[in-house]
């Protein structure tokens, strides 16, 4: 009787989509939402996708943080950027720029993904990061994201994020919250990408 | 013949977690609709095999290669909270960068925010193309995400990019934003040209789980 010790697929894994759902995180009034498996070397990249996080205050800073233990510590250097467009219920203002007090300069504190979320009850951002390949232990581990929300003072922001972890170590665990403010609802989903 | 009971693979599940989607393909194709010197293009839940309710969180929406009837018209989007109209209130942003193939002609390149581009407290359709070119060659491709639109509580924002070959010979490469600035649910989805028709392109509507 033949034995199978190798079975090769001619379709990625996961039903054919480039996407694999990892884990999904339903926010409940936490101040932190971490994901501490599963980031390895299975994929070369790796989606987080939020939706709808509403912050317990109002005009809080939604963020994240990178760790190379496991989650025992988020304070992977980093160097960013931080870019958006702004635009106003009333018209004003309506602008476009690079937001130097959100980047990063060999940093070891938390990024920011997106300034000044909303605290009404109709209020809340969405987005996405990538992190890329970060089980590599030769190159710095590059990310990027997009976040759109209802800023605090009711203005629609399109925000842009990237940058990298300034560290060969290999990355294992990310971290997401608010500034001095729990995430009230809302749901995060770690993907595969194949 | 011999039957297999058990194939055992050569990678690692993942761990389980709350969402009963974990492990599966997170990407659905829902609805890939070519255009024919079509007026609109509409994905409606519930017709012709559209779903765009509470079954997915975010939904994306991919048009390749789009080209206009017309000479230089915005290509847009609108989306539906009730009713029959496309006409969700929206406060949006749009900016863009652009080069052109004649970098000696003023402007040549160029990134900036686009005011002509941004609804504020808007009924009217979104623009995600300005000024998309209709010389045989000239099309536009992008992409639409879509957050949530079956739920009740908050405004429903999106996001996407465009890339496209500008009526004036650019490249251009947009971002743009925003929410409909309402609790109800979107149902439906339309785009369409500023004037003229979608004469071709595809737009295809994915569900993420």
């Amino acid at each position: 009787m033949a034995t199978y010790k190798n079975i090769r697929y001619n379709i990625p894994i996961g039903g054919g989509s480039s996407e694999v759902l990892l884990s999904e995180i339903t926010a409940s009034s936490d101040s932190t939402i971490s994901f501490t498996s599963d980031i390895n070397s299975t994929y070369k990249e790796y989606l987080f996708r939020y939706v709808n996080l509403h912050p317990s205050a109002d005009n809080k800073t939604f963020l994240f943080n990178l760790s190379a233990d496991g989650g025992s510590n988020y304070n992977v250097t980093k160097t960013t950027t931080h870019w958006r467009g702004i635009h106003g219920e009333s018209d004003s203002p309506a602008t476009f720029n690079y937001n130097a007090g959100d980047d990063m300069a060999q940093g070891t504190g938390f990024q920011n993904l997106y300034g000044g979320s909303g605290g009404d009850n109709d209020q809340c951002i969405c987005g996405e990061f990538r992190l890329f390949n970060p089980s590599s232990t030769t190159f710095v581990k590059h990310f990027f994201g997009t976040s759109q929300g209802a800023h605090s003072d009711n203005y629609s922001i399109n925000n842009y994020v990237g940058g990298y972890a300034n560290t060969t170590s290999a990355i294992n665990a990310i971290q997401f919250k608010f500034d001095s403010a729990n995430i009230d609802t809302g749901t995060i989903s770690m993907y595969g990408i194949n | 013949m011999a039957t297999y009971s058990a194939i055992a693979h050569n990678f690692t599940p993942p761990a389980a977690t709350t969402s009963t989607q974990v492990g599966a393909g997170a990407m659905t194709l829902i609805k890939s609709i070519t255009a024919s010197g079509d007026g609109t293009v509409s994905f409606v839940n519930g017709s012709s095999d559209v779903v765009l309710d509470s079954t997915y969180k975010t939904y994306i929406f991919k048009y390749i290669d789009i080209h206009p009837s017309a000479s230089n018209p915005e290509f847009q989007v609108g989306f539906r909270d009730g009713g029959s109209l496309y006409d969700a209130t929206k406060t949006t942003t749009y900016f863009n960068t652009y080069h052109n193939e004649d970098e000696g002609v003023d402007p040549g390149t160029a990134v900036g925010y686009n005011g002509d581009s941004d609804l504020a407290q808007s009924t009217g359709f979104q623009t995600i193309i300005q000024d998309l070119g209709n010389d045989n060659d000239q099309a536009g491709s992008g992409q639409l995400w879509l957050f949530n639109p079956s739920n009740t509580t908050f405004v429903k924002h999106f996001f996407g990019r465009s890339q496209n070959a500008h009526g004036g010979d650019y490249t251009q490469d947009i971002y743009y934003g925003g929410y409909c600035n309402v609790t109800a649910a979107i149902d439906a989805v339309q785009f369409k040209f500023s004037t003229g028709n979608i004469d071709s392109g595809t737009i295809k509507m994915y569900g993420i789980a």
